[in-house]
């Protein structure tokens, strides 16, 4: 029988604790992407002028709102094990719907709910099949995928402008902080929902049950845990993010268009496992998700800065650093095995 | 138990084991039918249990005592019969439903999530919350009573899949008991624990019983069943066979009833003479200085036609590490392996395959079993291999060798549609069995083929082994059962360390000095 030796922790001095402290293993990750995102702002700043500007950092967070909402809800996807291949069609139409009803007069909160509980009906819908059909995640929402850039190009195959003014003068506005710097309404929206993603799935049991899930669906659904609820519902959280998320691009491009956010699917998952969170499922956290996000951010803030780099280093360092992630996290779960 | 109300227990409540007739089983199960595809997992089976006493379910591996358990706990819904828990009716609608009625489970696979705290894992489902949040502090608190009463000292923050089994499996029973239950189900609890724990265990399951709980405890071990438990039910092949007070059945009587006939089977094996292979002649197999770096020091080894060639040593001696070198899983980096005689560099399965070798993993489930496909699918999975997609094996001939082996083999069901992953064990046992002698291999290479099956199929197992090394074939046979190596083999090989450590004939060689010859110093064992 092991015993634990937490005991005898009192009566040693700060300095050992501090030396023997290890932070819990499933911090590590988000700690690793941290550090990286650190460092690659050293190298920025040692190498371009003007790059470690405060709003340098705050512009990661503007560019980027609409990629981080969408990050937060494929975090609770991939937390149970699962892919959502769906959210960067569901950007696209998210757009195009908004585009489209405020073209025909719709007051801007109906275009808003209809959005919302389009994109949420879609995820809910999705989840559904995965769960009751056991059909595999990634055949689902690829269909999902197919069906939502399609009904894209059945509202209109050209670009509709948003010229609605409630929605121009948020594209608009900007909330100014101390020191000549700003932010946009559309960032505080997305640390929002990270806020609340976070506190769901480490304060609820709902967000416990999707790590149960994600751990072990046989064992979650032994221990009683609702597993169906849970499995619908982060696809359904998904889709609601999705379309939230494709509100806040149809801000930042201020127009609908069927060729939106083309491979932006790709971007969120790829900016969860930079963020530590396991493609299996069972470990990470919602926080790395925006790290991650931030981390693709900064490759595109490095190229623009240099000038003389071709656009597709994006795809490049993301790919490699997609690639040393996952690799990291085989090695890591290896050594939880042994 | 904090939740398990002390007016639960009369304090002047039946006596362990007595049938009281003026109290109320709290759990009748009664005429349970469960069928799958293809077999019928339970026929009309009838089960009760009564408050504050221990029960056993015995029965071979494929009688239906899991599916027993998972009907009671609402895995399974049943075909036919009813369910009473506590007096009422229960339409068991999910896991959820029966532990509301107060049944909860211990699976022998510890069934928790190792990503998740201790805590979690014995809370989640009922944990404490404050406006919809959980109340961490309090989950822990209440975490840290339950593993006190337990005798388990761990931090409930830490991480469950950071401790040992068998931890886990306290924690398990943990969560069982936290639940208000009125019936604890603990399949094969004991698998996993040492002695030592074993004790604890049965501290906690006593002090349980004396609270009126209900336990039902299965378990492969007599010793252990005859230990704790009051009442026992036995079952056979998906029947109901006996009720029976623990104290009024002796060991034999319970053996006989759980294995039927298939004792006798055992008892004749042992009889019978043993066979004369002809070591005169070039050896089906001889392996010279065969090994791997970092899994096997070079072996010589000799096979010849008709013999059984037991392999004896513990876990990671090697055992297996040598299975897989001869049948080419794994590349060898050192050595020679001739067959009659002519040099063959076995460099994947496929090549020995070729060769007229077949092998038997270990990992029955991994490596073996397709449980999607059916029994005669997995049957000709080898042979149709070996001929090769553009000729189909012929409908005709398929349906007379699977039938042929079906019943050479006595696999139940007997039925070649059923599908593999509902048969049990040692059912799927004699398929992947079936499948190499449908190839009719000049070797054959069984790892631990009987590990994990019940008595009754380990005996018509070690009989096929026995049948085909009297009509020819040369098997080489490893397991960690001993005494299983000794009845079987003709010569014995003895690896310890990743060494081939001895080679013996198998003449009046007794456990004892198998023993002696794998905790041999390793001096002695080089001069």
């Amino acid at each position: 029988m092991t015993t634990a030796t937490a005991s005898d922790v009192s009566g040693r001095s700060f300095v050992d604790r501090l030396k023997g402290y290890s932070p819990p293993s499933q911090v590590l990750p988000v700690l690793a992407t941290f550090a990286l995102l650190v460092g690659m702002f050293g190298v920025g700043s040692i190498r371009y002028e003007g790059f470690a500007s405060p709003q340098v950092v705050l512009n990661l967070f503007v560019d980027n709102a609409f990629l981080i909402v969408l990050a937060v809800g494929m975090t609770f996807v991939i937390l149970t094990g699962g892919i959502d291949l769906s959210v960067g069609s569901v950007v696209a139409l998210s757009t195009m719907i908004a585009a489209s009803t405020l073209r025909a007069g719709w007051p801007p909160t109906m275009a808003v709910l209809a959005v919302l509980v389009t994109g949420t009906t879609l995820g809910l819908a999705m989840g559904l099949v995965i769960h009751y059909f056991e059909v595999q995640p990634f055949i689902a929402t690829l269909a999902g995928m197919f069906l939502a850039r399609g009904l894209c190009y059945l509202i209109s195959v050209e670009s509709i402008p948003i010229k609605d003014e409630t929605f121009q003068s948020l594209s608009a506005a900007s909330i100014t902080l101390p020191g000549e710097l700003y932010v946009t309404p559309t960032v505080l929206i997305s640390l929002l929902v990270v806020a609340i993603a976070a506190w769901v799935l480490h304060m609820t049991r709902f967000g416990r049950t999707v790590y149960a899930v994600g751990g072990s669906e046989s064992s979650a659904m032994l221990m009683g845990l609702a597993v169906a609820r849970v499995k619908v519902g982060v696809y359904a959280i998904s889709g609601f993010c999705s379309s939230l998320g494709g509100l806040l691009f149809a801000l930042y491009m201020l127009s609908g268009y069927s060729l939106h956010a083309v491979g932006m699917e790709l971007d969120a998952i790829a900016a969860v496992v930079i963020g530590g969170t396991l493609l299996t499922g069972g470990y990470g956290l919602v926080i790395g998700s925006l790290l991650g996000v931030l981390v693709l951010g900064t490759i595109q803030t490095f190229i623009s800065f240099d000038g003389t780099l071709s656009s597709w280093w994006t795809k490049i360092s993301i790919g490699v650093l997609l690639l040393v992630f996952v690799v990291l996290q085989r090695f890591f779960t290896r050594r939880e095995v042994s | 138990m904090t939740h398990m109300s002390a007016d639960a227990h009369p304090s002047s409540g039946p006596r362990p084991g007595d049938a009281p007739s003026d109290i109320e089983p709290v759990v009748e199960m009664t005429g349970i039918t469960i069928t799958f595809p293809g077999v019928t997992a339970l026929d009309d089976v009838s089960f009760r249990m009564f408050p504050g006493e221990v029960h056993a379910l015995m029965g071979e591996n494929g009688a239906g005592k899991s599916t027993l358990i998972k009907a009671l706990t609402g895995v399974y819904t049943i075909d036919a019969g009813t369910i009473r828990v506590g007096g009422t009716e229960q339409q068991f609608a999910g896991t959820a439903t029966a532990q509301a009625a107060g049944v909860s489970t211990v699976y022998q696979e510890v069934n928790l999530c190792t990503n998740l705290s201790v805590a979690e894992n014995m809370m989640l489902g009922r944990e404490p919350r404050r406006l919809g949040r959980i109340d961490h502090r309090r989950m822990n608190r209440r975490t840290r009573e339950v593993l006190a009463r337990l005798g388990l000292d761990i931090a409930p923050r830490s991480r469950l899949g950071d401790h040992p089994i068998a931890v886990q499996q306290l924690v398990a029973i943990g969560r069982a008991v936290d639940i208000e239950a009125r019936v604890l189900v603990l399949d094969e609890p004991t698998a996993s624990l040492d002695s030592e724990e074993v004790d604890k265990l049965f501290e906690v399951v006593r002090s349980l019983r004396s609270q009126g709980v209900a336990i039902l405890f299965v378990s492969h071990f007599l010793d252990q069943v005859f230990a704790i438990s009051d009442r026992m039910t036995v079952l056979r092949n998906g029947r109901l066979v006996g009720e029976h007070l623990t104290r009024d059945v002796t060991r034999l009587e319970l053996v006989e009833e759980m294995l039927g006939r298939e004792l006798e089977v055992l008892e004749r094996l042992d009889r019978e003479p043993s066979r004369q292979p002809d070591e005169r002649r070039t050896p089906v197999l001889r392996a010279v200085g065969l090994g791997r770096k970092g899994a096997l020091a070079p072996v010589d080894l000799d096979v010849y036609d008709g013999e059984v060639i037991g392999i004896a040593g513990l876990l990671g001696s090697g055992r297996t590490e040598l299975a897989r070198l001869l049948f080419g899983a794994d590349a060898s980096d050192s050595g020679t392996v001739e067959l009659r005689g002519r040099r063959v560099h076995l460099r994947s399965p496929r090549k020995a395959v070729d060769q007229r070798i077949g092998f038997s993993s270990e990992n029955r489930r991994s490596e073996g079993v397709i449980g999607d496909l059916t029994v005669a699918e997995n049957m000709l999975l080898g042979l149709q291999a070996a001929r090769g997609w553009l000729r189909p094996v012929p409908p005709r001939t398929r349906d007379q060798l699977v039938t042929k082996y079906v019943e050479a083999l006595d696999i139940r069901p007997a039925n070649p549609d059923a599908l593999m992953r509902n048969l049990s064990g040692g059912n799927q046992q004699k398929v992947l069995l079936a499948r190499w002698l449908i190839m009719q291999p000049d070797l054959l290479i069984l790892d631990e083929p009987t590990r994990g099956i019940d008595v009754g199929a380990k005996a018509q197992i070690q009989q096929v082994v026995d049948d085909l090394a009297r009509d020819g074939m040369g098997v080489v046979f490893i397991s960690a059962e001993l005494e299983e190596v000794l009845r079987l083999s003709d010569r014995l090989v003895v690896m310890r360390d990743r060494h081939k450590v001895d080679e013996i004939p198998n003449v009046q060689t007794t456990t004892a000095d198998l023993m002696a010859i794998i905790a041999r110093d390793e001096e002695v064992a080089r001069a």
